[in-house]
């Protein structure tokens, strides 16, 4: 009797949870599958095939941009973890009490504003009459004002600014359980700094690192409002892409080919940064 | 002293914006002696072992290690390692890795550290386990791990702050004659940070006892049992039954004191000075009291007291007797002897007891804090 009852209470909790995978995730996804396999011959007539798959590698546009992506995704996870270091470890080791509360809590008062108010804020910075070409004019270092919007750059530091928390918040908690004593015992046996670092530190905080990277590279592949707004245009962003096919071209066959393409980049690139850092899926994200 | 001490503290200070926490130690260790400093939570051995590790600066005074300042040495560059009191292995690495993990630091070749790290951890009695992983091991293989990978660098002192603390009873039993063997072996220097004192007894050439930054007295085990100097040290090591008692006459080093409640005991300047009218705190060992059922074995004996069984504290060999005195009701606590004669002891038995006055150690009460 008990165990049918706590079986039943397993599952009324399990609900919630299997019903947004099912409606919101899996279901899209089949129905997804079903239109990118299916090609237009004529006014309201389909055929099965992978058409639309083969578009999309016959048309250099497409996958350079595809490609485009993926790399701009992987240097932003990169920049991110370079920036996000020193500063979840500055808060998790060098900081004590109200003033590492205080620090953690700047990292996450951003995000209370909309991700879409934020990249305006970008916006209002960087564009021709924004504030940092009005200062350069003003102090003298440039004679006309200066466009520092819709360019590569501009992309690279909203998608950055964006996914920071995601990347320091799991590698303020790895380096948090570091124990002091062992960075003083490895500097107590001879090592330095730079030795520290790469046989106690980054080892210890490896699953951290990989959890963080996983999460703003998904985040950073599936932005579309950031290289949107800031790289206007010319952004070239795959997301771009899906969202032309179903939106303005109406070419629901391609868009969801794309879309499937884009998940098959993903898991594709996260299972190779696992295989090349040593991790396991489960390793990193059951912490 | 005619050979290099390995390690000397030179009125060695250390103050924390208002609180001093080590305040002007001065001492030497010889070569190859097991040094341990003595002392409660919060006396500032532990301040005082990392500063000679070399994490933290003193405020004033000087290091020295072979006679040569390392002040200005860091940690890294320091003569001296430390084993951590939760050992502080590396769980990332191997035990091979971790004990060589000193050796890579210093640039040795690769096959050289191989035949260190294996050679050293044949002589802490753990040969082939290098390919294990950290969780593999037992606690007191762990220790032993930890004492290896200081001891692969062969420093010239080795600290430890309080290893043992951490392990079970039995463990840590075994483990002090463990380190004394490790000790004796590689004939290094060891200086070792504890607050139990059976450890230090047990294992120490020389103690210091610590009290509130100050070194209270530097000795062997026995010189700090026998022969405390100090209020503090009788109170700390080992011990005692204590009384708060005024001198009443002097006749060299033998005193003759009243308690507060008017009981009349003969007693020994432990340290010399004390004069009639001075306020002494006065220290008796429970093992030097003498107790039997008969009044007159103990009529002869400079205390003798009666008193009343208020509970029996079986402990094998250790067992003690709580006994309340009839004179002053004061408690007081005898080691139970174990002859046998004494074995069938119940509460509310009524005993005589007394002692020497040589072993009734009189000090000034003001020097107590």
């Amino acid at each position: 009797m008990t165990s049918d009852k706590s079986k039943l209470g397993f599952f009324l909790l399990l609900s919630p949870l299997l019903l947004w995978l099912m409606t919101l995730i899996i279901l899209p996804h089949v129905g997804m599958f079903f239109v990118s396999i299916s090609e237009k011959v004529g006014v309201r007539q389909y055929e099965t095939g992978f058409g639309n798959y083969a578009v999309f590698f016959n048309e250099p546009l497409y996958w350079n941009t595809f490609a485009r992506t993926a790399y701009m995704s992987i240097a932003a996870t990169f920049l991110t973890l370079m920036i996000g270091f020193p500063i979840a470890y500055y808060i998790a080791k060098l900081t004590k009490g109200r003033t590492k509360t205080t620090l953690f809590l700047m990292c996450l008062i951003p995000f209370w504003v909309s991700e879409l108010v934020r990249t305006f804020g970008w916006m209002i910075l960087l564009r021709e009459t924004g504030v940092v070409s009005n200062f350069l004019q003003y102090i003298g270092l440039v004679d006309g004002p200066i466009e520092f919007l819709y360019n590569d750059a501009a992309i690279m530091t909203g998608l950055v600014y964006t996914s920071m928390l995601f990347m320091v918040v799991p590698l303020v908690t790895t380096l948090d359980s570091l124990d002091d004593s062992l960075i003083e015992a490895s500097y107590d046996l001879g090592g330095n700094g730079y030795t520290i670092l790469r046989e106690i530190i980054i080892p210890h905080a490896m699953p951290g690192i990989v959890s963080g990277c996983i999460v703003v590279f998904m985040l950073s592949l599936g932005n579309y409002l950031t290289p949107i707004l800031l790289g206007g245009k010319d952004s070239l962003w795959f997301t771009g892409l899906i969202y032309s096919q179903f939106i303005t071209r109406f070419n629901w066959e391609l868009g969801s080919a794309f879309g499937f393409l884009l998940l098959g980049l993903s898991s594709l690139i996260v299972f190779v940064g696992l295989k090349l850092s040593r991790q396991s899926l489960t390793e990193t994200m059951g912490r | 002293m005619s050979e290099i001490a390995d390690l000397e503290c030179r009125e060695l200070s250390k103050s924390f914006l208002d609180f001093q926490a080590v305040k002007d130690v001065s001492f030497s260790v010889p070569k190859g002696t097991f040094f341990s400093i003595l002392g409660p939570s919060g006396c500032g051995k532990t301040t005082l072992l990392r500063m000679i590790a070399g994490f933290q600066e003193p405020t004033s005074g000087d290091l020295l290690i072979k006679n040569k300042s390392v002040l200005d040495v860091p940690p890294n560059k320091r003569p001296v390692s430390m084993v951590f009191q939760h050992l502080a292995l590396f769980p990332m690495m191997n035990i091979a890795a971790n004990v060589g993990f000193g050796l890579r630091q210093r640039g040795v070749d690769k096959r050289e550290i191989e035949k260190r790290v294996e050679t050293v951890l044949e002589r802490v009695g753990l040969p082939g386990v290098g390919n294990r992983s950290i969780n593999q091991l037992s606690g007191g293989q762990k220790q032993r791990v930890a004492i290896a990978r200081c001891m692969v660098l062969e420093p010239d002192v080795l600290l430890l702050d309080e290893p043992l603390g951490a392990l079970d009873l039995k463990l840590r039993e075994h483990m002090k004659i463990e380190l004394k063997k490790l000790q004796a072996e590689f004939n290094t220097t060891f200086v070792y940070i504890t607050h139990d004192q059976s450890e230090a007894l047990v294992m120490s050439d020389q103690i210091a006892v610590m009290n509130h930054g100050v070194f209270e007295q530097i000795g062997t085990a026995r010189e700090l049992y026998y022969q405390p100097k100090t209020a503090f040290v009788a109170g700390f090591v080992g011990e005692a039954n204590k009384y708060d008692a005024k001198v009443t006459a002097k006749n060299g080093d033998a005193l003759k004191l009243v308690t507060g409640d008017g009981v009349e005991l003969s007693g020994l300047d432990a340290v010399g000075g004390l004069n009639e009218g001075d306020r002494t705190q006065v220290f008796v060992r429970p093992e030097a009291i003498k107790i039997s059922r008969k009044q007159a074995d103990i009529k002869g004996m400079d205390n003798s007291h009666s008193g009343e069984i208020e509970s029996i504290l079986f402990n094998g060999a250790n067992s003690q007797l709580l006994l309340r005195d009839n004179s002053n009701g004061a408690q007081i606590n005898i080691t139970m002897p174990q002859t046998g004669e004494f074995r069938d002891l119940t509460r509310g038995d009524n005993v005589y007891f007394g002692w020497e006055a040589e072993q009734t150690r009189c000090y000034l009460a003001d020097k107590v804090s």
